[in-house]
């Protein structure tokens, strides 16, 4: 038993370790201030996925993500891990897309993949933090979608079986293939890169890289043809120029504020367990953590 | 994030070494494995880029796995059961993490899945683990005893059990017992053949076995029936899968308390022999040894830079009287004589795992065909090379490492000497090195021949040779008189040709010749690499001259009757 897995993985800036120089005085992201990473849930569902592969051999990961030419670097991430190949949509109409016309753009790639078994990818991204992508993706490819899982415990007579965490516990939900999960961040860690797979797909490239940079070794990629990364423009997965990009996202930020925290009230506890107990249960209930 | 090898230029410099050319090309036998191995490089630079991007997943690790787990696996240490060893979570934690970044075997031909580096970037991963908790490194580093099996066992051993390695498996070398520490020849340990069954059986007790309850095991043994020294032993390989081998208990130690040290209690236990009868100890163990001594080497340099790391970023952000205790002298001196120590300890490394990798390439490809004179003539020098270097190697950098750590301790003042801090553990974990794989006393023994037949002074002679840039010309010179201090030091030891006089100032001679190659080694790093390397170069000369100058002045001071005084 083996199956065909997509992994839905995006390039973000890493907004974890932000510096001052990480806002515009406009308020919008300096991505230039900021290293770009591998979204961090993506990596909890690209682990996922490799779990599936160890424990059904033949099993296949492939990688989907969307961006700029230097997002291929994600690509290569799942290749050093143990995904065995990917696909970058990358097209100037596809820029500035909000999240409808990002699933619109990544369910129209996924058609032209055809065959699949599963779609894993990270809950949300910590750029937009709007967990929609994965669960549109589901909708408009007319999938059912289990999000927050946590934990894929099997695949049995083509039904998956999954941990989800809430808020207030766990559930074990069982569902048909082919399926969308979004894996949360409570998941396992990814592994880290391979040794040998790092030698193996170091070289990998798309053609737009392999154009702009000077390629050492000719004889290289007629011998190893897994190194040539697949880009995928608009034409390439037949989508409609309207629907995607800006011009296909009616999402339009009208308002960016500053907020600036500052110690407004404050409160003083006896250092006993209950208090402590108490005092998070109230900033977990208000949402200040958590 | 930091990451170990992107934070530490020293390792990148070393990588690029110019020798590094000629070690690649024989470790890959001209690039012929690239047609059969996708991940085999196409040539020397994507050779070099190679270990790069793996020793970044090294770095990476250490700082995002091994590091962190430390502090817990020190206060929880492994525990022992039933016979069997449960490691601290978090040693588990890095083992499953190593295990699946493919880090093990690193050094094996890729035939058995290994990844065929040479010693000198493997020497750099533990030199990062080592960092990172210099117990794990022990666990890590017990890989290369893969090494001696490769070498010395038949090919069928070779394809039964280096994959295992690659694949994940621990080893450790069951050498030491009770009565027979430093003293190998006295091992007890018996080995039967039983024609019966066609394989060995061991008997006996091992003690002080580092990572005793591994899955494959290299024993010392007697095999020979009657005898009392060295050549009635050989070595066995014992598989865990056969059963027969218990940890009756495990020590409880001052450090590297991640690193289990194991009682072994051999009851019939079903072992295989490694090579040829009777060159157990006098052939197998000498090599096992050798590269265990340099595998220390990297701990102890590891340690020095997590000491040295550890010492400068308190004097940075401690302040009494109103600054950075950075500032006074007292404590900027001791910070930068740590800086200096550890890049002295590193490029000695280096220098040393490279002569070990230009002569265990040409010996493997000695194995596969006749060597041509001009490859046995170069096998030669550099053998002899390792064989001088790495005593002087690791009894330098373990003592480095141990002052390192104690000056780490001192820097933190009051707060140091409290369990709060990652240097009241690096200087219990540094003093282990100064000791295992060999006293800093028997790196003297091993060492003091290359001092009285030459090996050390020819070499420095070598190192004066070089073409350096004019401004470091003053430490040139500096080196220069250093090395006829030592020269005549050496010929006045030597000079009533008594032995017992040589052996008591053995120490200072070997010390000597260590600043002069330490010195050397930092003069050409900081010609290639001023911004790293100059501030290191001035500090350790100057201070290598003074101790140099200290011990001709001993020595020309000192009264040969006078040992008489020091006999206890």
């Amino acid at each position: 038993m083996s199956f065909k897995i997509i992994v839905l993985a995006k390039q973000v800036p890493d907004t974890r370790n932000v510096g001052k120089d990480a806002m515009k005085a406009d308020g919008t992201v300096n991505r230039a201030a900021l290293p770009a990473i591998f979204n961090p849930e993506d990596l909890n569902a690209l682990e996922q996925a490799l779990r599936l592969k160890d424990a059904y051999p033949g099993t296949t990961v492939t990688l989907l993500t969307m961006g700029p030419k230097r997002a291929a670097e994600i690509i290569r991430e799942g290749l050093y891990r143990g995904a065995d190949g990917g696909y970058l949509l990358t097209d100037r109409a596809f820029a500035g897309a909000d999240t409808l016309a990002t699933s619109y753009a990544i369910a129209m790639a996924i058609r032209k993949m055809k065959d699949y078994h599963l779609i894993i990818c990270g809950r949300q991204a910590i750029d937009g933090d709007t967990a929609q992508v994965g669960p549109q993706v589901a909708e408009k490819l007319g999938l059912s979608q289990i999000t927050y899982a946590e934990e894929i415990r099997q695949i049995k007579d083509g039904k998956i079986t999954v941990k989800r965490r809430l808020e207030r516990g766990v559930e074990t939900v069982e569902a048909k293939l082919p399926t969308v999960i979004t894996v949360n961040g409570s998941a396992p860690e990814c592994r880290p890169r391979n040794a040998k797979y790092i030698q193996k797909y170091k070289h990998a490239k798309t053609i737009t890289e392999k154009q702009d940079a000077a390629i050492d070794y000719t004889d290289l990629f007629s011998n190893r043809p897994y190194l040539d990364l697949q880009e995928w423009s608009v034409a390439d997965v037949s989508a409609d120029a309207a629907q995607c990009g800006l011009s296909g996202s009616p999402t339009k930020v009208k308002k960016i504020e500053n907020v600036v925290f500052q110690a407004k009230e404050s409160k003083t506890l006896e250092p006993t367990d209950y208090n402590i107990d108490e005092l998070m249960k109230e900033l977990i209930v208000n949402h200040t953590i958590g | 994030m930091a990451n170990y090898f992107l934070d530490t230029p020293g390792l990148k410099h070393h990588l690029h070494h110019p020798l590094m050319k000629r070690i690649v090309d024989l470790k890959e036998r001209n690039y012929a494995d690239r047609d059969a191995f996708d991940y085999a490089p196409y040539d020397y630079e994507d050779a070099i880029d190679s270990y790069e991007k793996v020793l970044e997943i090294v770095g990476e690790i250490c700082d995002e796995i091994i590091a962190p787990n430390a502090e817990g696996v020190d206060h929880e240490g492994p525990t022992v059961k039933n016979g069997r060893v449960t490691y601290a979570s978090g040693t588990q934690q890095n083992l499953d993490a190593v295990r699946k970044a493919g880090l093990m075997g690193i050094a094996m031909p890729r035939r058995y899945g290994g990844l065929n580096f040479p010693i000198t970037p493997y020497i750099m991963a533990a030199d990062m683990v080592s960092r990172a908790d210099a117990g794990f490194e022990n666990l890590w580093g017990l890989q290369d005893c893969v090494e001696t099996l490769y070498e010395f066992g038949n090919e069928d051993q070779r394809q039964r059990y280096i994959p295992r390695v690659c694949a994940g498996e621990t080893m450790s070398m069951d050498l030491t017992e009770p009565d027979a520490g430093s003293d190998l020849q006295s091992v007890m340990l018996k080995a039967a053949y039983s024609e019966k069954d066609n394989c060995w059986y061991l008997n006996g007790v091992k003690r002080f076995i580092t990572n005793g309850d591994s899955d494959i095991h290299l024993v010392l043994a007697r095999s020979e029936e009657g005898t009392r020294d060295g050549r009635g032993l050989s070595m066995f390989i014992y598989d865990k899968k056969n059963g027969g081998v218990d940890v009756r208990r495990i020590e409880n130690k001052m450090g590297i308390k991640g690193s289990p040290t194991c009682e072994l209690i051999f009851k019939n236990a079903k072992a295989e022999l490694c090579g040829e009868r009777k060159l157990g100890l006098i052939k197998y163990v000498m090599a096992l040894m050798n590269g265990a001594r340099l595998g220390i080497m990297a701990q102890a340099v590891g340690l020095c830079e997590a000491a040295y790391r550890e010492g400068y970023a308190y004097a940075l952000e401690r302040k009494q009287f109103g600054k950075a205790i950075i500032e006074f002298p007292a404590i900027y001196e001791m910070v930068a004589l740590m800086r200096a120590k550890t890049d002295a300890s590193r490029a000695t490394l280096y220098e040393t795992s490279r002569f070990v990798d230009i002569y265990k390439a040409l010996d493997d490809i000695g194995r596969e065909r006749k060597l041509e004179p001009e490859e046995r003539l170069e096998m030669k020098k550099y053998s002899k090379l390792a064989d001088a270097f790495t005593p002087l190697g690791k009894g330098m950098t373990t003592e480095y490492a141990n002052q390192n750590a104690y000056d780490a301790i001192q820097i933190h003042g009051g707060s140091g000497f409290m369990k709060d801090y990652a240097c009241e553990r690096i200087y219990r974990d540094a003093r282990i090195t100064n000791i295992y794989e060999g006293t800093t006393q028997l790196q003297v023994v091993a060492a003091i021949r290359h001092v009285t037949t030459g090996t050390y002074l020819s070499r420095i002679r070598e190192y004066e040779a070089l073409a350096y840039k004019p401004e470091l010309e003053d430490l040139r010179q500096k080196l220069i008189e250093m090395t006829s201090r030592y020269d005549e030091a050496v010929g006045l030891v030597m000079e009533p040709k008594d032995n017992e006089y040589l052996d008591f100032h053995a120490r200072r001679l070997v010390e000597a010749a260590g600043h002069c190659i330490m010195g050397y080694l930092l003069l050409q790093d900081a010609n290639k690499d001023e911004e790293n390397f100059r501030r290191s170069a001035e500090v350790y000369i100057n201070y290598g001259q003074a101790e140099v100058n200290k011990i001709f002045s001993y020595i020309t001071c000192f009264d040969r009757e006078d040992i008489g005084y020091f006999k206890m």
